[in-house]
């Protein structure tokens, strides 16, 4: 198999481009590709710091990766949630990666905000590890966000996690959720910041193959939690999709993007207020993040 | 040769040369969940990988309440 480009032995085929790349071509390719994704939905400029929420994953730290490489004010963010040795272990893996670049990272604790980390969480609400998980990052992404003073937080998310995501809300018919599904979400109240996902034109295989290529270490074992979860079985059957149809990701996620999304957005905007006891934003009067952190108590106390 | 596979980590043993697509069928791996590695390099489909090599699958997939 030859790259595309260069005609030089290949080391990654992309099915769905039809096309396969040598190192230095798949690598340009890549960093290409997040670049257009940053133009076309003007998510940052060069002025803005940007905070990038990194877990020690592939996809992270690839994102952290390229925008450093191109020149961008960055400041990792890596949310410690307290799950065993696989927290542990991926913490230094951001911490490495920071220092060997000189760039800064906050790390914040979910047990320091919450009150218990993420395995106390899971059996004081009995609900899915990944529901608490989810809402703890997404609250504290944007808490330390307006706390350094960023307008926008950067995810790692992906062309996968985006038609996956998708895949489980169309299954539901979630018509509230779908307007909210965007490789960019504008701030829409002073104390909400920007989140964009610059990687949503890239699968999780080529982010994996950036990462192995630039030799980023990162953690490849599995979260303990994430076995059983949703949304990896939803990621199993568009993978089988994929495979009998090269592009059947892409072209679920971009005619959403492009075509459908739009019929779903609601006329009249959401009303936004303050959580009566955090300060941070909610549709009701005292935020999920908050009342989460009750129930902890309350269970850990008694 | 040797197969690595991840999560949970554990080896196979696939006899003679094969080409990689042919021991993802065999091993009921899709192309698309996995990298496929020997030593410092990534190797496409359509490679053959011989007797006494060591190959990595190396899964892609990663999931639950927020990107990795």
């Amino acid at each position: 198999m030859k790259c595309r480009k260069c005609g030089e032995p290949a080391v990654l085929e992309l099915r769905r481009h039809n096309a396969a790349f040598c190192a230095p071509d798949f690598l340009e390719f890549f960093r290409n590709q997040v670049r257009e994704a940053i133009r076309k939905h003007r998510m940052f400029t060069r002025d803005e710091t940007v905070l990038v929420a990194v877990s020690g994953g592939k996809d992270s730290l690839a994102l952290w990766d390229v925008l450093i490489d191109d020149g961008y004010r960055t400041t990792g963010l890596y949310l410690d949630l307290g799950i065993f040795e696989y927290s542990v272990e991926s913490k230094a893996k951001c911490e490495k990666f920071a220092a060997a670049r000189g760039v800064p990272l906050t790390v914040s604790a979910v047990r320091d905000e919450v009150g218990a980390p993420v395995p106390v969480i899971k059996d004081v609400t009995r609900r899915p590890p990944c529901s608490g998980c989810g809402l703890s990052k997404r609250y504290l992404m944007n808490k330390v966000a307006l706390e350094q003073g960023m307008l926008v937080v950067a995810t790692g998310h992906n062309l996968d996690d985006e038609a996956a995501t998708l895949f489980g809300s169309v299954m539901h018919w979630r018509t509230d959720a779908l307007p909210r599904q965007s490789p960019a979400l504008a701030s829409t109240h002073p104390k909400l910041v920007r989140r964009v996902k610059p990687l949503y034109r890239l699968s999780e295989r080529e982010t994996a193959a950036f990462a192995f290529l630039r030799k980023i270490d990162y953690i490849v074992e599995e979260c303990p939690f994430a076995k059983g979860a949703t949304s990896i079985t939803h990621k199993e059957i568009l993978s089988r999709m994929e495979d009998a149809s090269p592009g059947a990701k892409h072209n679920f996620l971009f005619g959403f993007l492009d075509r459908a999304r739009p019929a779903f957005e609601r006329a009249e905007a959401v009303v936004l207020n303050e959580c009566a006891r955090c300060g941070q934003v909610t549709t009701g009067t005292i935020c999920a993040f908050c009342k989460l952190a009750d129930q902890v108590k309350r269970r850990v106390v008694s | 040769m040797k197969v690595i596979l991840r999560n949970p980590r554990r080896e196979v043993d696939v006899a003679g040369n094969r080409r990689v697509k042919e021991i993802l069928r065999e091993l009921d791996i899709i192309p698309e969940t996995v990298l496929v590695i020997c030593g410092d390099d990534l190797v496409t489909a359509d490679q053959v990988v011989r007797e006494g090599d060591t190959i990595e699958l190396r899964p892609v997939m990663s999931g639950g309440g927020a990107s990795s």
